[in-house]
C-alpha cells in the first residue's frame, strides 16, 4: 500500500511539474465555459440588410425605419437595381436584401395589395431562416398597426408559447452538460493513454513492470490522479456555470455527483484501452484526438441534436457513451427528474465499463516487444 | 563570381530537397500514420458532414384538443402536413402532455382550449398554448419559427375564406415572400462541407507538423541536424512543404468526395480555393513550427496546440455567425487564420466569389502566413 502511494505521489508530481498539462486539466475549461458564454452565440444581432426600394414612399420608409431599429438588423446600403444584389451578396458583409415593389404604398391603400421580398444569403442557412422569420414577423406586425382596430380577424389565433425549462432561451444550458462530457473524456481518455505509452516509449514501462508493483497496481496508480482531477474539473464547471451565468442545479447533486463519477470511470477505462492498443504517444493522440473527439462533439447531441440527423447516425451514435451521459445530465441538471427518468442510461455507461475493462485485461501485456 | 553563386543556389536547392525526402521517408515510416492521414479525413468527411444539421425534421408534437371542432382538426391537419412537425401523441390529459415532454418522448406540446373553433369561426380571436422543450435554445427558436409560420398559413387560409362576405377586403395586405440564394434549399451539407474541409486541413497539418518537429527534439535527431550546415530557415521550410503538399491532397481528396457522395455545388475557381488553402495551410504550418519551439516533449506540444485548436475552431465561425460575437472577439478574430479560411471557402464554393470579392482576406491570410513562418525560423535555436 504504502508503495502504492508513492506511485500515485510520482503521478502527481508528474503532473503538476508541467504547467502545458496544467493547461489542459484547468485551462481547457474554463477556457470553453467563455467561449461559450460569452463567444460563440446563434442570436441574431446587428445583421447587416440592404433595401432596395423601387417605391421610395413614405409608407416604404416607415417599414425600413421598422426593421432598423428592431435592434436586429443594421441597414448597409441602398441599392438601385436588381444587379447589386449578387454585388452585395457575394461581398459577404450584407446578408439579406430586402425589396419594395414599385408603388407599394399606392397599391397598399388603393389595391389592397403589396408586396415585399426577402433575399438571403442561403450559403449560411441558420441565419438566413432566422432573418427571414424576424423581417416577416417585424413586416406582420407592421400590418396590423395599420389596420388598426379593424385588425381583429387578421389574427384568428393567437399562439402563446412557454418555453420550458429555460424560459430566457440561454445557450448555456446546451453547453454546460455538453463542455462537462466533452472535457472528461478529454482528460481521462487523451492523458490516461498518452501517459501510458509515454512509459512505453521511453522504456520506463519496463522499470516499473520489472518493480514490485503489481500491473493492476500501476494501471491504478496512472489513472487515480486523474480520476481525481477530473472530478476536480467537474466540480469547477458546475461552479462557474453556477456564479458566472446562474444555471441552477435543479435536481439532486449527490445523484449528478455520483453520476459524473461513473463517467469518469468510463473514460478512463478506455482510456487504458487506447494505451493498450497505441504503440505510440502519436498513436494514442491521434486516436483519442481525431477518432474520439470530434464525434464527441459532433455526434453525441452536444451541439447538433441527434433527431436532426439521419437515421443511421442515431445508429452511429449509439455506440458513444458521451451521448447517453449527456442525457443524464440535462436530466438530472436541467429538467431536475430523479434517478428513475435515467437508470437506462446509467446502466448502459455501466456496460460500457465493463466492456472497456475487460477488453483492456484482454490486451494488456506484461511483457514489451 | 556568378558561376560560383548559382552553384550555391542549385546546392541549396539540392539540400532542401534531400531534407524533404527525409521527412516523407519519415512520415510514412509510421504505417499507421501513413493510413490515418489520408484514411482519417475520408471517413470523417463522410460521416461528419451530413451529420452535422441545424435543420430541423421530426419535431415531435403532442396536441391537447380540447376543442375537437372542425376548425381544430383543420390546424391539426395542416401541422402534420408540414415536413417539419411529426404529430406524435395525441391526448386530453395536460399532465400526460407534460409528462412526455418531462421524458424527452416530445419538443413541443400545443393545447387547443375549448372554445377555439367557436370564437374564430365569428372572427374572435383564439388562442392556443404552447409549450416548447427550450434546452436548445437554437432549436426552440426555430421550431417556434415554423410553427409561427404554420399558423401564420392557417389564418391567412380563414381570412381568405371570409373575405369574400365580410368586410376583411378593406384590411390591407402586405404580401411577404423570400428566397434564398446561392443554397435555394438551404441545404446544411453545401453550408458544412467547406468549413469541414478547412478544420480537417488545420487539424491535419497543425497536429502533424507540431508532432514531427517535436519528435526529432524527443529521440534527439535533431541535435544531428543541428551540427550540419543547414540553414534555418532550409530546415523549417523542408519540414513544411511534406505537410503542406500532404494538406493539398487531402483537400483535393475531400473536394472530390463531396463532389460524389454529396453533390456539393461548385461555384467559383477551383485554383483560387487551392491557392487561398495553401496560404491557410502555411499559416497553421508555421504556427504549429512556432509553437513546438516552446515544448520539448510531443505531450507539451500536444497539450498547447490542443488548446490553441479549440479557440480557433469555436471562434472561426463554423458552427455560428460571427457577426453575432461581441466586437472584442471579432477583433481577435482577425489574426485567426480559420476564420478567414471558413469565410472564404464558403465563398468561393457556394457564391461563386472571385479574387475582388475575397482580396482583403487574402492579404490578411498572407501577411499571418508571413508572420508565423519568421517567427518559427527566428525562434528555432540551431544550439540547444
Amino acid at each position: 500500500m504504502k508503495r502504492f502511494l508513492g506511485f500515485v505521489k510520482k503521478e502527481f508530481l508528474h503532473i503538476f511539474r508541467d504547467f502545458r498539462t496544467m493547461i489542459i486539466l484547468f485551462g481547457i475549461p474554463a477556457i470553453q465555459i467563455l467561449l461559450f458564454g460569452f463567444v460563440v452565440s446563434t442570436d441574431l444581432k446587428n445583421a447587416q440588410v440592404a433595401f432596395l426600394d423601387f417605391s421610395g414612399d413614405e409608407m416604404t420608409q416607415k417599414i425600413s425605419d421598422k426593421i432598423c431599429s428592431s435592434g436586429f438588423f443594421r441597414k448597409s446600403e441602398t441599392l438601385l437595381s436588381f444587379n447589386d444584389i449578387d454585388k452585395v451578396l457575394r461581398g459577404n458583409k450584407t446578408k439579406a436584401v430586402i425589396i419594395f415593389e414599385k408603388d407599394f404604398g399606392r397599391r397598399l391603400i388603393s389595391e389592397g395589395k403589396a408586396g415585399i421580398s426577402i433575399i438571403t444569403d442561403g450559403s449560411e442557412p441558420n441565419m438566413a431562416t432566422l432573418i427571414t422569420n424576424y423581417v416577416t414577423a417585424i413586416v406582420t406586425d407592421f400590418n396590423r398597426e395599420l389596420a388598426g382596430a379593424s385588425a381583429a380577424g387578421t389574427l384568428l389565433v393567437q399562439p402563446e408559447v412557454r418555453m420550458f425549462y429555460n424560459p430566457s432561451l440561454k445557450g448555456q444550458y446546451m453547453f454546460v452538460p455538453g463542455v462537462i462530457t466533452l472535457i472528461m473524456i478529454l482528460i481521462c481518455a487523451l492523458m490516461t493513454s498518452i501517459t501510458i505509452t509515454r512509459e512505453k516509449e521511453f522504456g520506463t514501462m519496463e522499470v516499473l513492470l520489472v518493480s514490485p508493483l503489481k500491473p493492476v497496481q500501476i494501471i491504478l496508480g496512472k489513472v487515480l490522479p486523474y480520476f481525481i482531477l477530473s472530478f476536480v474539473d467537474v466540480i469547477i464547471i458546475l461552479l462557474l456555470s453556477w456564479f458566472v451565468f446562474g444555471l441552477p442545479i435543479k435536481g439532486s447533486l449527490v445523484l449528478l455527483l455520483a453520476e459524473s463519477m461513473l463517467y469518469i470511470l468510463m473514460s478512463l477505462s478506455l482510456g487504458i484501452l487506447i494505451s493498450t492498443v497505441a504503440k505510440t504517444m502519436q498513436q494514442a493522440i491521434f486516436i483519442s484526438l481525431v477518432g474520439m473527439m470530434l464525434p464527441t462533439v459532433l455526434l453525441s447531441g452536444f451541439i447538433f441534436p441527434i433527431e436532426n440527423m439521419a437515421k443511421i447516425y442515431g445508429w452511429v451514435s449509439a455506440i458513444l457513451p458521451p451521448r447517453y451521459f449527456i442525457v443524464i445530465i440535462k436530466n438530472i441538471m436541467i429538467k431536475g427528474t430523479g434517478f428513475l427518468y435515467v437508470w437506462k442510461e446509467t446502466l448502459l455507461l455501466i456496460v460500457f465499463t465493463m466492456v472497456f475493462i475487460g477488453l483492456s485485461i484482454r490486451n494488456f501485456k506484461i511483457r514489451l516487444g | 563570381m556568378a558561376h560560383l553563386r548559382n552553384d550555391s543556389k542549385a546546392l541549396n536547392m539540392r539540400t532542401i530537397l534531400y531534407l524533404i525526402r527525409k521527412e516523407f521517408i519519415q512520415i510514412f515510416r509510421d504505417k499507421f500514420i501513413g493510413k490515418a492521414i489520408f484514411g482519417v479525413p475520408i471517413i470523417q468527411m463522410l460521416i461528419l458532414v451530413p451529420a452535422i444539421t441545424f435543420e430541423i425534421k421530426n419535431v415531435n408534437l403532442c396536441i391537447v384538443d380540447k376543442d375537437l371542432t372542425t376548425e381544430s382538426r383543420e390546424l391539426v391537419g395542416q401541422l402534420e402536413g408540414s415536413t417539419f412537425f411529426k404529430v406524435r401523441f395525441s391526448t386530453f390529459s395536460e399532465q400526460e402532455a407534460n409528462n412526455l415532454l418531462h421524458k424527452g418522448k416530445c419538443d413541443l406540446i400545443i393545447q387547443i382550449p375549448s372554445g377555439f373553433g367557436k370564437k374564430t369561426s365569428i372572427g374572435n380571436p383564439g388562442r392556443l398554448l404552447v409549450s416548447v422543450n427550450a434546452i436548445n435554445a437554437v432549436n426552440a427558436q426555430l421550431s417556434w419559427a415554423y410553427l409561427n409560420g404554420v399558423i401564420r398559413d392557417y389564418n391567412m387560409n380563414i381570412v381568405a375564406e371570409n373575405a369574400g362576405s365580410q368586410t376583411f377586403t378593406s384590411i390591407p395586405q402586405i404580401q411577404v415572400s423570400n428566397r434564398y440564394w446561392y443554397n435555394e434549399l438551404l441545404n446544411y451539407k453545401h453550408y458544412m462541407l467547406p468549413g469541414i474541409l478547412g478544420i480537417l486541413i488545420l487539424a491535419i497539418g497543425y497536429i502533424l507538423a507540431g508532432l514531427n518537429m517535436v519528435k526529432e527534439k524527443e529521440s534527439g535527431t535533431i541535435e544531428q541536424i543541428n551540427v550540419t550546415p543547414v540553414r534555418k530557415s532550409h530546415f523549417i521550410i523542408a519540414k513544411m512543404v511534406p505537410f503542406l503538399i500532404i494538406g493539398i491532397i487531402d483537400l483535393a481528396v475531400g473536394l472530390i468526395i463531396g463532389k460524389l457522395t454529396f453533390n456539393i455545388p461548385f461555384e467559383g475557381s477551383i485554383a483560387l480555393l487551392f491557392l487561398c488553402s495553401s496560404i491557410f495551410l502555411i499559416a497553421v504550418l508555421g504556427l504549429a513550427l512556432f509553437v513546438s519551439t516552446f515544448s520539448s516533449t510531443q505531450q507539451q506540444f500536444m497539450f498547447t496546440g490542443f488548446f490553441f485548436i479549440i479557440i480557433f475552431i469555436l471562434m472561426s465561425g463554423i458552427f455560428t455567425p460571427l457577426e453575432s460575437m461581441p466586437v472584442w472577439a471579432q477583433k481577435i478574430d482577425l489574426i485567426n487564420p480559420a476564420a478567414y479560411i471558413m469565410r472564404i471557402n464558403r465563398m468561393i464554393m457556394l457564391k461563386g466569389s472571385t479574387f475582388q470579392d475575397i482580396s482583403r482576406d487574402i492579404y490578411a491570410l498572407t501577411l499571418i502566413a508571413i508572420t508565423f513562418t519568421v517567427l518559427a525560423v527566428n525562434r528555432y535555436r540551431k544550439t540547444a
